[in-house]
């Protein structure tokens, strides 16, 4: 499978929250203003891209190697909760502005099953390390287009007089699952 | 009422996680395209937070409350890893269709968050029936999801037609849009009859009720709003 392919799956065919469910929480408790959810958004993308990375790494050279593939489930959230915090420690010492704008959202990220599901779906697909980073890049990408949508729909629904039973979380799940429908268009892509 | 029947009722009735609590969001709205799945996914995750109810609360004094949610985490990604090694081997069917979301058991908030709210301060045997209860009632929230969605998008229920043969089914509820569709529905009439759930709080707060499963993200959030303020 060529990369631009992978990537335009995990962002449009397959969207990680609209299509696989994957960070439901935060795409529902998060995206009330655009500008908030467009910096979880790209905290997304910075962990998940490197988590990918790492994961397939240690898979490819401890895991795999000492065929202790079974332990895949323990090793990655463990090392995706220490990776997100020495993410967060390296950035406040190092970029105090980039801290600021997504530091905030990083430990968020540790419970976000995304993080996890994406690198065991690299495992499962038996993608190299190229196709891990840019698969977890592409599906990345594919939550921050969902979640600063879904904060677009609710940003312009905010002043409009809704049934009182219809009010907070169902008006977003249905907004989700029209978007849902919409994405389910990219199903039936077709590319190259 | 005895203390052990008072946990299976809290869990299944008075706290259901998915109903009322709105916890492990993902599972439920992923895998319960049909009854078989919903079931599958349901049992599997009480057996993982019996066990992991269990063992947290028999080393409840030993782990050190700085590193607790670590250990948490690996106590419970061994017993998943454990459940997810016997359904590969028994459940091939099953496995495959819930795929990815076996492992994922780790990460619902459900585990963690009972182990923190509730097995880390009590005694194991409690701590087993609160596990079972809270597990009885994801199990049954998931299936009235599954059975009602596979009902209405597919005409059958375990795969047994149960609509009569002139019933055309809304194929869009068992696919991907129909789980926020129904979730959706439910919560509304959940709020026309003055139920109150957690949904509604955690569309307002965001990130706050977000790490509610006593995870790091919590302090995080006040962080956030002194930085707004």
């Amino acid at each position: 499978m060529s990369l631009f392919m992978i990537i335009i799956t995990a962002a449009l065919v397959n969207n990680v929250v609209l299509s696989q469910f994957l960070g439901i929480c935060s795409f529902v408790g998060v995206s009330n203003k655009i500008k908030t959810s467009f910096s979880l958004g790209m905290a997304v993308i910075f962990v998940l891209t490197i988590a990918s990375a790492v994961a397939n790494l240690i898979y490819t050279f401890i895991l795999e190697p000492f065929s202790l593939g079974y332990l895949q489930t323990i090793v990655f959230i463990l090392v995706i909760a220490a990776l997100v915090q020495l993410v967060e420690m390296f950035l406040k010492k190092t970029s105090p502005g980039l801290y600021q704008a997504l530091g905030i959202f990083l430990p968020l990220i540790t419970t976000n099953c995304a993080v996890l599901g994406v690198a065991l779906n690299n495992v499962t697909d038996g993608y190299n390390f190229i196709e891990s980073v840019i698969n977890g890049f592409g599906t990345a990408v594919g939550y921050t287009i969902a979640i600063v949508l879904l904060a677009g729909i609710r940003e312009s629904m905010v002043d409009n007089d809704v049934p009182a039973p219809v009010q907070g979380a169902p008006l977003v799940l249905f907004a989700a699952a029209l978007m849902g429908m919409a994405f389910f268009g990219f199903s039936t892509l077709t590319l190259g | 009422m005895n203390k052990n029947v008072e946990r299976l009722y809290n869990g299944i009735v008075k706290e259901n996680p998915t109903f009322i609590l709105m916890l492990g969001m993902c599972p439920t709205l992923a895998v319960t395209t049909s009854a078989t799945n919903a079931i599958g996914m349901g049992l599997s995750t009480m057996v993982v937070l019996i066990i992991s109810n269990f063992v947290i609360s028999l080393f409840r004094k030993l782990i050190p409350d700085e590193v607790r949610l670590p250990a948490y985490i690996v106590i419970v990604a061994s017993f998943v890893t454990v459940v997810q090694l016997i359904m590969q081997a028994y459940f091939v069917e099953i496995n495959k269709s819930l795929g990815v979301y076996i492992p994922l058991i780790v990460v619902n908030c459900i585990i963690l968050g009972r182990a923190e709210a509730y097995a880390s301060k009590n005694d194991p045997i409690p701590s087993i029936f609160d596990g079972l209860g809270m597990g009885l009632g994801f199990t049954l929230g998931l299936f009235l999801l599954g059975a009602f969605r596979e009902l209405l998008g597919a005409g059958t229920v375990f795969g047994i037609q149960i609509a009569p043969s002139f019933y055309e089914p809304i194929a869009v509820l068992v696919k991907a849009p129909g789980a926020f569709l129904v979730l959706g529905c439910i919560i509304m009439v959940m709020n026309a009859w003055g139920i109150s759930t957690r949904a509604n709080k955690m569309v307002e707060e965001g990130c706050a009720s977000c790490a509610g499963c006593g995870t790091p993200g919590t302090e995080n959030c006040d962080k956030k709003e002194e930085v707004k303020a």
